[in-house]
């Protein structure tokens, strides 16, 4: 739908998916509103559940506390691997990274792009005395149309009961990963 | 090693586990405490090798059931773990066409493939990379009096693919593993020839194995070595330069200084040249995106036999579908996916090609280039 001299607006129809258990899904509308001429701002999402999402208390918690019990902060990096494996407990912090990576490219898309999360290069968490666990990540962004590979930086801040946040994020010049 | 499944059933068995797995100190793989151990819940627990006598008899001893889950966890680990890269590895009988190989072992593979199977397989040299190393394809041709028309295929063109190089190597071990048995493999070899090139950008494909994984054009320099690479798939002569690329070295889609500047460029297009007149399809595998494109990316303009290439990809869509269900979209780059100019399948079809496709297979993001090894075979299997 072309709006004069507002934008684009796309009507969706989709079906999300739970990446832990594929045969749940949720079916949901969403109405995209790309703004006419100004790329610097990010595109206005509506979103419709037409169910509920599944549960996840229990993981949750699990995770956080073992996050939080952890003696040393939390180091990591290339999530995934060269050969795309994924270390078992690595995966709530690959899967957080996705989350995230979802606002940034958010945030930063427009009609011609179409990213992709490629890889977490490097995530450190950084000690925090509340009860939030925050995590500096520098991912690698895949952007479809220029085939480029983005080095990005984002704080994330995550609770069980508070949900995700993305504090602060930086795209990074192309070697700063390397 | 083994991992033990148990489902305790009364509280005593519960007490009991829990005191095993303290005083033992068992690797508790589910649930993550041994707090946590409930009657009526999954318990799966590792022993080291030692103890696993133990720790049966201490089971039957209290009457509790057990099953064992993985009886050998350094053999799972072993499996899933790529192995020592500076190992002099032979290719033997046993390549392990699920794993991701360097391109040193794909080379012996190439050699000893042609070794085993002399009768069908002869290996040819296609030309030199930017660095100076071989560009090698297998050709697979059953001894006939008549003249056949060739199918040619081309892997690895873009470095960080790696499902690419994958699978023609599997590609190549299905067709002479079954050549013999499949009724389909033996009329098709009875028609067609086959030529495969299993890795195509050679420097790129080493590059993104010893230094940058996603790594996506070969090795050229520019600018005198402040800049590398050139999108081989920007690089053909077909409407070169004139849309979705870039002029600037440091872009991903920089389409090199002039169309075929690059020596796998020319390497690839002289030889299908050549041999134009004999070539029925041209087929050249990317990854990701899980689809099957046709010409043209230059523009929306349809090629001329438009219908017959659609039809013909799309039954190849929904045949890949039928394996496990994964879904490709068919259709011209121009119109599903994004305007570019110089690429490989366009340039074949303008020169007379009539079948030409490029694959992009799985997956559509998730791991995106990274995919993971135990998705090379179904992966293989369904494009088969």
């Amino acid at each position: 739908q072309d709006i004069d001299d507002v934008g684009h607006k796309y009507h969706l129809e989709l079906v999300l998916e739970d990446i832990l258990d594929k045969d749940s899904t949720v079916n949901c509308t969403a109405e995209v509103l790309y703004h006419l001429g100004n790329n610097n701002i990010a595109p206005d999402v509506q979103v419709t559940l037409e169910g509920e999402l599944k549960n996840t208390d229990e993981a949750d918690n699990i995770f956080y506390h073992r996050i939080k019990s952890l003696e040393k902060e939390l180091v990591a990096e290339n999530i995934p691997d060269s050969y795309g494996n994924v270390l078992p407990e690595m995966e709530p912090i690959h899967l957080l990274a996705w989350v995230a990576s979802g606002y940034v490219i958010w945030q930063n898309s427009t009609e011609n792009t179409k990213f992709q999360l490629a890889q977490i290069k490097h995530v450190k968490q950084v000690k925090r005395s509340d009860e939030y666990l925050e995590f500096d990540y520098m991912i690698l962004l895949h952007e479809m149309v220029s085939q480029e590979i983005i080095p990005w930086q984002m704080t994330v801040l995550w609770h069980p009961q508070h949900g995700v946040q993305v504090t602060r994020d930086s795209r990074q010049p192309k070697h700063a990963s390397e | 090693d083994q991992v033990f499944h148990i489902v305790p059933e009364t509280f005593q068995q519960v007490q009991h586990l829990q005191h095993l797995c303290s005083t033992l100190l068992l690797d508790l793989w589910k649930p993550q405490l041994p707090e946590d151990i409930r009657a009526g819940e999954d318990l799966h627990i590792r022993v080291p090798a030692p103890l696993v006598q133990e720790v049966k008899d201490s089971l039957d001893h209290h009457m509790i059931s057990y099953k064992v889950l993985i009886a050998d966890v350094q053999e799972l680990v072993d499996q899933s773990m790529p192995k020592e890269r500076n190992s002099h590895r032979q290719v033997p009988e046993g390549y392990v066409y699920t794993q991701y190989h360097p391109m040193e072992e794909i080379y012996q593979w190439m050699t000893q493939i042609q070794k085993s199977n002399s009768e069908l397989v002869t290996q040819h040299y296609l030309g030199k990379t930017v660095e100076n190393r071989t560009m090698y394809y297998l050709q697979i041709s059953q001894p006939s009096d008549k003249s056949k028309k060739i199918i040619w295929m081309d892997c690895g063109i873009h470095a960080r693919e790696w499902i690419s190089p994958a699978f023609c190597q599997w590609f190549v071990k299905e067709i002479l593993q079954n050549y013999k048995s499949d009724p389909k493999i033996s009329r098709f070899l009875q028609n067609l020839d086959l030529y495969v090139l299993p890795v195509l950008n050679v420097d790129g494909y080493i590059y993104s194995w010893e230094k940058d994984r996603l790594w996506r054009k070969n090795r050229s320099p520019h600018m005198n070595g402040t800049c590398y690479g050139t999108d081989l798939n920007r690089n053909f002569n077909s409407s070169w330069g004139s849309i979705g690329v870039s002029y600037n070295c440091s872009s991903e889609i920089f389409c090199g200084s002039g169309p075929e500047s690059e020596p796998e460029t020319r390497a690839v297009a002289q030889f299908i040249e050549r041999r134009k007149s004999d070539i029925l399809c041209y087929l050249t595998i990317h990854s990701y995106g899980q689809y099957i494109l046709t010409p043209y990316g230059s523009t929306t303009k349809p090629p001329s036999n438009s219908e017959e290439l659609m039809h013909v990809a799309e039954k190849a869509a929904a045949a890949l579908m039928g394996k496990y269900g994964t879904s490709y979209e068919v259709g011209s780059t121009s119109l599903i996916l994004y305007s570019n100019s110089g690429s490989s399948r366009d340039w074949a079809h303008m020169i007379g090609i009539p079948f030409s496709y490029t694959f992009e297979l799985r997956d559509k993001g998730t791991h995106g280039f990274l995919l993971p090894s135990y998705q090379i075979q179904p992966t293989c299997e369904e494009t088969m």
